[in-house]
């Protein structure tokens, strides 16, 4: 009998594990030799600009793009040989809709259940259930083409749960959607986390990583720049507070003489002031020197993502 | 559980039972349109009995000994429902599918492959060739033109006649730049096999280079002499040929169709 190497390198909660990860698509490569660990429980986030690789990355992970090179291992198993094994305890919700459009919304989640081998009773048993739970129950048998966006949204989160998936992969669940669709959506996913359901998410609203995810990568060009806690990445990148003041030549000679580790990024009409000093820095300089609408505010994870993405745009 | 890896290596389709979910998937879709479904395909041939057969038959005499030209041309209208039916669902409503409702891209994602979800739109093409044929069939019984007990034989012919014409189709449906892209098929191929396959004349009035082509590469010929011969309940040895041909054709086209797929959709 032959042993399976990868049982020997997996640590126990270690759920996902990739090492040297490629993709090229001819010339191109849109994930570079990545490594990344997702523990059992957590919700883990993959965060980039456009073209960063996440939305490749995770395709990979959930067997529907094959690997260039480098190994991925779900729960043990390897992508590249158990791929039916793994599928059968992933859900999937992807970015753009598509759901059966002939079909109802109850009839969606049963035929999609069909796929899994999950018998007819109990799937209707679980797509109430799960309608139920994105308050989707009054829609049940309405035709998609009538939902608005956030229901459809919604509904392709339910029917990335009619498997009872360990492993919930999220690729920008929020994309497009107002303020309201969005908080039901982060609530779903926290109340999922808390049942043990292991989240992986992109995304790149800042926000919605910084409330939901345990632990981030960032990538930039297929390769992983920074990983780690949210908090801690604001911390250790930006501090615990950024300056805001309208930008003129003086102001900004006069505020980079102040501290001694100064970082001064002009936007638009202003600069902001990064010094990775303790809270309360810039309200001693504003006591002492009033400068006119000056603005302190917390420091977060989109003052990371820019200071290691840059501003530039990308396509 | 084992396997069902992505690969884009050409290959033998690795297949399972879990076709059928993608086959009922479709036919799940077919059902909730089912009325509206059910009027072309049987509005069409009643309109060409009338037309060629009654009315342009009355012109036409002994096209083969002791055979009418309603009678001639009534099991090809049986055919051409097969070659429609199957043809325009993998290419046409395949492609809708694959691309605009990323339908495919919603399936692979559960424990169904890609091989299987192609292969589970051949058999539903297939059993769209069924359901247009059989209803023909019906029609043409109808009109008394249905001559021997050996038409019960057509359903399963149909099927199997169905999925070369899908398989054909997905061909396509894996190479165009776009669903406008399926005039030239339509043009260049289902036409011609529409006019030159011993459809609405015998292939022998055809010039010898024309005859050939249509024996050697239009499936529509061999499945026009199947299902005619076996309507007016006669046998001749070619037949078996012309099986043989259908059988050969159709796992040829199954394989590279489900393979071109794999080609166009896997990255």
């Amino acid at each position: 009998m032959q042993i399976r190497y990868e049982r020997e390198t997996v640590e126990p909660s270690v759920l996902i594990q990739a090492e040297g990860l490629t993709k090229k698509f001819g010339e191109l490569k849109a994930v570079d030799g990545i490594n990344f660990k997702v523990f059992k429980g957590e919700c883990f986030g993959f965060l980039g600009p456009n073209g960063a690789g996440k939305t490749t990355t995770i395709k990979m992970v959930h067997c529907v793009l094959p690997l260039t090179s480098g190994r991925l291992y779900v729960a043990g198993k390897s992508v590249t040989e158990d791929a039916r094994e793994i599928k059968s305890m992933i859900g999937v919700a992807p970015q753009e809709d598509n759901l059966d459009p002939d079909f109802t919304v109850l009839h969606n989640l049963l035929v999609y259940a069909r796929y899994f081998d999950i018998p007819r009773e109990e799937a209707t048993e679980r797509a109430e259930d799960l309608l139920k739970f994105l308050a989707l129950d009054e829609k049940k048998n309405v035709i998609i083409d009538q939902l608005s966006a956030g229901m459809k949204r919604r509904l392709i989160l339910a029917r990335s749960l009619i498997n009872e998936p360990q492993i919930l992969i999220l690729d920008e669940p929020t994309t497009g959607l107002d303020p309201q669709a969005r908080h039901l959506i982060w609530e779903r996913i926290r109340s999922l986390k808390k049942r043990g359901v292991t989240v992986i998410l992109t995304t790149h609203y800042m926000e919605e990583a910084a409330q939901l995810c345990d632990r981030i990568v960032v990538m930039d060009y297929g390769k992983i720049i920074e990983e780690g806690k949210p908090s801690e990445l604001v911390k250790k990148h930006i501090g615990e507070e950024v300056l805001e003041v309208p930008h003129s030549e003086e102001v900004e000679k006069f505020l980079r003489s102040s501290f001694k580790d100064v970082r001064t990024e002009v936007v638009g009409e202003k600069i902001h002031v990064f010094v990775n000093e303790p809270r309360g820095v810039f309200t001693k300089i504003l006591k002492k020197f009033p400068l006119k609408e000056a603005v302190i505010r917390d420091a977060n994870l989109e003052d990371v993502f820019l200071k290691l993405t840059g501003r530039r745009l990308r396509e | 559980m084992k396997g069902g890896a992505i690969t884009a290596n050409f290959r033998l389709p690795k297949l399972s039972y879990r076709v059928w979910k993608v086959w009922m998937r479709d036919r799940d879709v077919f059902m909730k349109t089912f009325k509206v479904n059910f009027v072309p395909p049987m509005l069409e041939p009643v309109l060409y009995l009338l037309g060629m057969g009654f009315g342009l038959g009355l012109f036409v005499h002994d096209i083969e000994p002791g055979v009418s030209y309603v009678q001639f041309i009534a099991p090809s209208l049986v055919a051409i429902g097969m070659m429609f039916g199957s043809f325009f669902e993998c290419t046409y409503a395949s492609f809708v599918r694959m691309y605009y409702q990323k339908t495919f891209d919603a399936i692979i994602a559960t424990p169904v492959n890609l091989e299987e979800v192609i292969a589970g739109e051949l058999l539903w093409g297939a059993t769209k060739s069924l359901v247009n044929s059989s209803i023909v069939l019906v029609i043409i019984a109808l009109f008394g033109l249905v001559l021997s007990p050996l038409a019960l034989l057509i359903p399963p012919l149909s099927f199997l006649a169905g999925l070369l014409f899908a398989s054909v189709a997905m061909c396509f449906t894996a190479v165009v730049p776009n669903i406008d892209a399926f005039n030239y098929p339509q043009f260049l191929l289902i036409t011609p096999m529409f006019l030159f396959s011993g459809t609405f004349f015998p292939i022998t009035v055809l010039p010898p280079l024309t005859q050939t082509i249509a024996q050697l590469f239009f499936p529509l010929t061999h499945t026009v002499a199947l299902t005619r011969n076996l309507i007016l309940g006669r046998f001749e040895l070619s037949l078996l040929l012309s099986f043989a041909w259908l059988m050969v054709a159709t796992i040829i086209f199954f394989i590279v169709s489900i393979n071109l797929m794999k080609r166009r959709l896997i990255k």
